[in-house]
């Protein structure tokens, strides 16, 4: 197909909850179209960073163009673009979603609708596309696609008699998918000629091509050479290359019309200048009005990193630095720690999103970290009338300096089916929520409205949630705005020494039941050593809770002849490695997972 | 120069055992003794003598296992005999034979006497038939006292007994009993041992790793609580009491602990075990043996070897301060029996991890190190070495430091392990 009709695009994407096989379904949609051989078929094509695959979930979001003869003759062009599935990534999500003209859903055929099957279909609906629902794993034996059907009918108000029954896995009736994509998905509008407006929905770097930024075109026409202008950030470049996406591959060609997806490079090379959500338009002919929807990303979630062994410090920012470039809502900036040394505070999107960096850190570039307890941004409003936006709870200035603090808000919406709905708002009165009322979707399903304190969200609420909804509820939220709020620095004392690197504020009202928390985490992770090691939590030079690590009392080994020396050395040596994997506080030796561990205070 | 022999041999693997030891019939056995005879023979021929010409002493020979009062005593003489013609044996040398009890009889007692072993050391372990049982030995209580009165008998005037404690349901009540019951036969030595469970034992599957690191509240779930039927392990309180009392009533028997689980009469230090733990040079002849001499030895040793994985000689270093090596031979029963002379391991030692054995071994002992030693052996005293270390335990009261020597406090000693591990 040379010349590219407006009427045989479809602009789609696959949503689902997690495990349901969007994936899989993706990987089908690309072999049936033709666009790939088998040998470049490498199983799940549109997740392509290892730690997507291995946790099976879609961090970046990305696109892919393929090519469909349907049946009645036609060729239509399909372009999928995949989304995250996770809350943290809600904006990555509503902004691959606006790149959309419809969505397919997948529902398992054994377990059903699912907390994020609903969520996912609201937030699809928010941005006006037509959702068709497709029932996936009938291969399985405990599939039971009539019930499920029925459940998408009463639960989410979808029509789904007509459904396909498919399997992704064994590629069973895979073409009644491809056949309602072609045919049920509306086709894009927009005019060509009109002034260009191209939303950004992902900008990733490639060492080649430097920042490759993904755009749906909804008005307008892009080629080669022409001058472009981001409109939130102003910034100008020359378009060097535009084209579309095969899978995995960049394939140039010479413009892009509205309605169409596809990418742009631009000798850009600071990623910050292309933010996500922004609109793309032409220098010499711009658009009046940019698309809706841009916001700043703004990191929810601080913490420092550092390096566990200090020489690889320099590694670290590298590996950063390099991060930042794929993923520009991560954000970093030096500090320092007395009992950490040299690192770098952090901000994410959210706890997930946190945990996901953690691990590309260490697994992409051999890192060793060790990780700070989370906190969000505070506003400390001193008696002088400056404000400070606090993101490493040791910066806190003197309690006389502080006139009073404010704490970020957000508005949380939790879906639940109507029997958890006393357990759930249990949670959210605990976590000092404030009731903004309750609607019923249908019989069993309900939402509530809560503002909550987003420090009281950050550390271990979705798995509070999970457990007291047997995993059915979700949680989206937004950022409200900020709230003045009695706030306290919790310090940690091991061995009498303050640990800076664990202090965090809370709540005052949540200091005492946090602190006894913290400490009898902390007993259980800090090993025994020779002497008793008292662990203190304070407020200020109150002391509020204790524990202690009782004194290693036998630790000998009892046999050394001449046989056993070489081994035996080897024992101690690995107990030596131990020691080295702690850092030092005082004469207190701290492993580093006990910094991180303190994240996880509601366990058991 | 030391000389220990493995025999690997015995009745039954015991529960807790991780030596290389295995029953075997006694065609086989003889085919290995003659392996070692070989063993013996090509090593002396190699390395017969020292640097500067003059022969190379043992002054004691361990014969280890296994259980080597398994094998016919005549063997035994054939070793030994075959010792004294390629080394100049010491004539005061201590001579020592590990047996089990009801093992031996005075036949076989009086064969060892004249073959020149002067010293025996049975592997009683326990005073309580049930504890016996569950260990997997094969002697009872009566048999213990009928073989170390055999061995007086016989005219030997070193016994030693093997005693194991923190076994599985022991208290501390019966562990006093085969204390004071072991007392009653009057040894000249006691070697008291708390339970490592090892992995690859029938224990280890029972009672997994017994991590002396894990938190309290984790070693609780493995001490204390009885599980499927099998007694539980003491905790670890109980265990360290244990040891405390092991020093308690010892003493008052007579007897003077030299090292963390060896107590002796006076005069009656087992010789052979203190080479090990003051960087005496040994050969290790027999399956698994493993040796510990100064590099150009163990280079001369593999001379014309061609069976060997070491595949370039190891360097002779001149200039440097001499390089040690330990090695251990082929675990491999057919190779070792085909006459084939490789080895598992082999570890060079320089300077530094001379050092730290220097440490690591002779903190071990009662009366520790002599820092006018270390200055001998390494040309550099021990504070410019270790002196961050040193100033930091004896600050925390778990090292001692006096009259010339350093050496761990009884505080310490419980608690080696960690303070040892900052030698290395």
């Amino acid at each position: 197909m040379t010349d590219t009709e407006q009427s045989r695009i479809r602009n789609f994407c696959i949503i689902a909850h997690i495990d349901h096989g969007k994936s899989t379904l993706a990987d089908r949609i690309i072999e049936r179209t033709g666009l790939l051989t088998d040998r470049e078929m490498q199983s799940q094509v549109l997740d392509n960073m290892d730690l997507e695959r291995e946790r099976g979930i879609t961090i970046k979001a990305q696109a892919c163009r393929t090519v469909y003869k349907a049946q009645d003759g036609q060729e239509y062009i399909f372009n999928m673009i995949d989304t995250p599935g996770h809350v943290d990534f809600n904006y990555e999500v509503s902004r691959s979603l606006a790149a959309c003209d419809g969505a397919i859903l997948v529902v398992d055929a054994a377990q059903g609708v699912e907390a994020q099957t609903l969520a996912n279909v609201y937030l699809a609906l928010d941005h006006d596309l037509e959702v068709f629902p497709v029932i996936n794993k009938i291969d399985l034996p405990s599939a039971d696609p009539e019930r499920v059907i029925n459940e998408i009918e009463d639960v989410i108000g979808l029509e789904a008699e007509d459904a396909p029954r498919i399997s992704a896995k064994t590629g069973e009736n895979i073409e009644q998918v491809l056949e309602t994509i072609a045919h049920k998905i509306p086709a894009p509008e927009g005019d060509p000629k009109a002034p260009l407006k191209a939303l950004i929905f992902d900008s990733v770097y490639d060492p080649y091509k430097g920042v490759i930024v993904s755009i749906r075109l909804k008005e307008g026409t892009v080629r080669r050479g022409d001058r472009i202008r981001m409109m939130a950030t102003g910034a100008e470049e020359d378009v060097v290359e535009v084209g579309y996406f095969g899978a995995g591959q960049f394939i140039p060609c010479e413009k892009l019309e509205a309605g169409m997806v596809g990418y742009i490079t631009a000798s850009i090379k600071n990623v910050a200048s292309t933010q996500v959500g922004d609109t793309v338009t032409l220098a010499g002919r711009p658009a009046e009005e940019p698309l809706p929807g841009y916001k700043k990303v703004q990191s929810m979630v601080y913490c420092g990193l550092y390096p566990a062994d200090s020489a690889k410090y320099p590694d670290l920012r590298d590996a950063l630095e390099k991060l930042q470039l794929n993923d520009a809502s991560l954000f970093y900036e030096p500090e320092t720690s007395a009992a950490l040394g040299f690192g770098f505070r952090c901000g994410f999107l959210g706890l997930l999103h946190l945990e996901i960096i953690q691990e590309r850190l260490e697994r992409e570039y051999n890192l060793d970290l060790v990780t700070t307890a989370p906190g969000v941004v505070y506003k400390v409003h001193k008696t002088d009338g400056s404000v400070i936006e606090l993101t490493n709870p040791s910066n806190l200035p003197d309690p006389a300096e502080i006139d009073y603090m404010e704490e970020p808000l957000v508005s949380a919406e939790i879906m639940v089916t109507t029997e958890f709905v006393g357990s759930i708002m249990q949670l959210c009165e605990e976590r000092r929520g404030e009731y903004q009322g309750m609607e019923y979707m249908e019989q069993t399903r309900a939402v509530l409205r809560y503002y909550l304190p987003l420090n009281e969200i950050i550390y271990d609420f979705f798995d509070a949630l999970k457990s007291r909804s047997r995993g059915y509820a979700s949680l989206d939220y937004e950022l409200l705005g900020y709230r003045q709020s009695d706030l306290v620095r919790l310090d940690i004392l091991v061995n009498h020494e303050q640990v800076d690197a664990l202090s965090f504020i809370v709540f005052s009202g949540s200091a005492y039941e946090r602190g006894r928390k913290m400490c009898e985490k902390l007993k259980q992770e800090i090993p025994r050593q020779l002497f008793d090691i008292p662990i203190q939590a304070a407020v200020g030079s109150k002391i509020i809770a204790r524990e202690t690590v009782k004194a290693l009392r036998k630790d000998v080994l009892a046999k050394c002849y001449g046989g056993d020396i070489t081994r035996k050395k080897k024992l101690l040596e690995k107990q030596k490695e131990g020691k080295k994997r702690m850092r030092q506080v005082g004469s207190v030796e701290i492993p580093q997972k006990a910094f991180m561990s303190v994240l996880k205070l509601d366990e058991n | 120069m030391e000389i220990y022999i493995h025999l690997p041999f015995c009745v039954q693997k015991c529960r807790y055992c991780d030596f290389l030891s295995f029953p075997a019939e006694e065609e086989r056995q003889r085919v290995y003794i003659d392996a070692l005879l070989q063993e013996i023979r090509r090593t002396a021929e190699r390395t017969g003598s020292c640097e500067d010409g003059d022969p190379v002493k043992p002054v004691s020979v361990f014969l280890g296992g296994g259980t080597p009062s398994l094998l016919p005593a005549e063997w035994i003489g054939e070793i030994l005999e075959e010792l004294r013609s390629c080394f100049p044996v010491s004539a005061d040398a201590e001579i020592t034979i590990e047996a089990n009890p009801g093992t031996v009889d005075t036949g076989k007692l009086q064969m060892y006497r004249s073959a020149g072993i002067n010293r025996i050391s049975f592997g009683c372990q326990s005073f309580q038939e049930q504890e016996l049982k569950l260990l997997g030995r094969i002697h009872t209580v009566r048999e213990i006292r009928e073989s170390v009165r055999l061995a007086r008998e016989a005219g030997f005037d070193n016994i030693n007994m093997d005693l194991m404690s923190g076994l599985p349901g022991q208290d501390l009540k019966s562990w006093e009993e085969t204390l004071h019951q072991a007392v009653v036969l009057e040894p000249e030595h006691i070697s008291a041992y708390s339970l490592i469970i090892e992995e690859g034992t029938p224990f280890f599957t029972q009672y997994g790793e017994k991590d002396n690191r894990c938190s309290e509240f984790a070693a609780k779930d493995k001490a204390g609580t009885e599980e499927n039927g099998f007694p539980a392990l003491p905790d670890e309180e109980t265990e360290r009491r244990m040891y405390e009392r092991t020093a308690e009533i010892l003493a008052e028997a007579g007897f003077r602990q030299y090292e963390i689980s060896n107590y002796a009469r006076e005069g009656y230090a087992c010789r052979h075990n203190l080479g090990y733990w003051t960087g005496i040079p040994y050969f290790g002849f027999g399956l698994g043996a493993s040796g510990y001499l100064p590099q150009s030895w163990f280079s001369r040793m593999q001379a014309g070897n061609t069976g060997s994985e070491e595949k370039e000689p190891l360097n002779e270093e001149s200039g440097t301060a001499q390089r040690w090596v330990r090695y251990r031979n082929t675990c491999d029963f057919i190779r070792y029996t085909d006459g084939i002379s490789e080895y598992d391991e082999v570890q060079v030692l320089d300077q530094k991890d001379l050092q730290a054995e220097f440490m690591i071994l002779g903190l071990r002992l009662t009366e520790g190190v002599e820092d006018a030693g270390f200055r001998r052996r390494f040309g550099c005293s021990l504070d410019t070495v270790y002196g961050e270390i040193l100033k930091k335990y004896s600050g925390m009261g778990f090292l001692v430091r006096k009259d010339g020597r350093t050496y761990l406090s009884r505080k310490g000693i419980s608690v080696s392990n960690t303070v040892l591990a900052d030698f290395l």
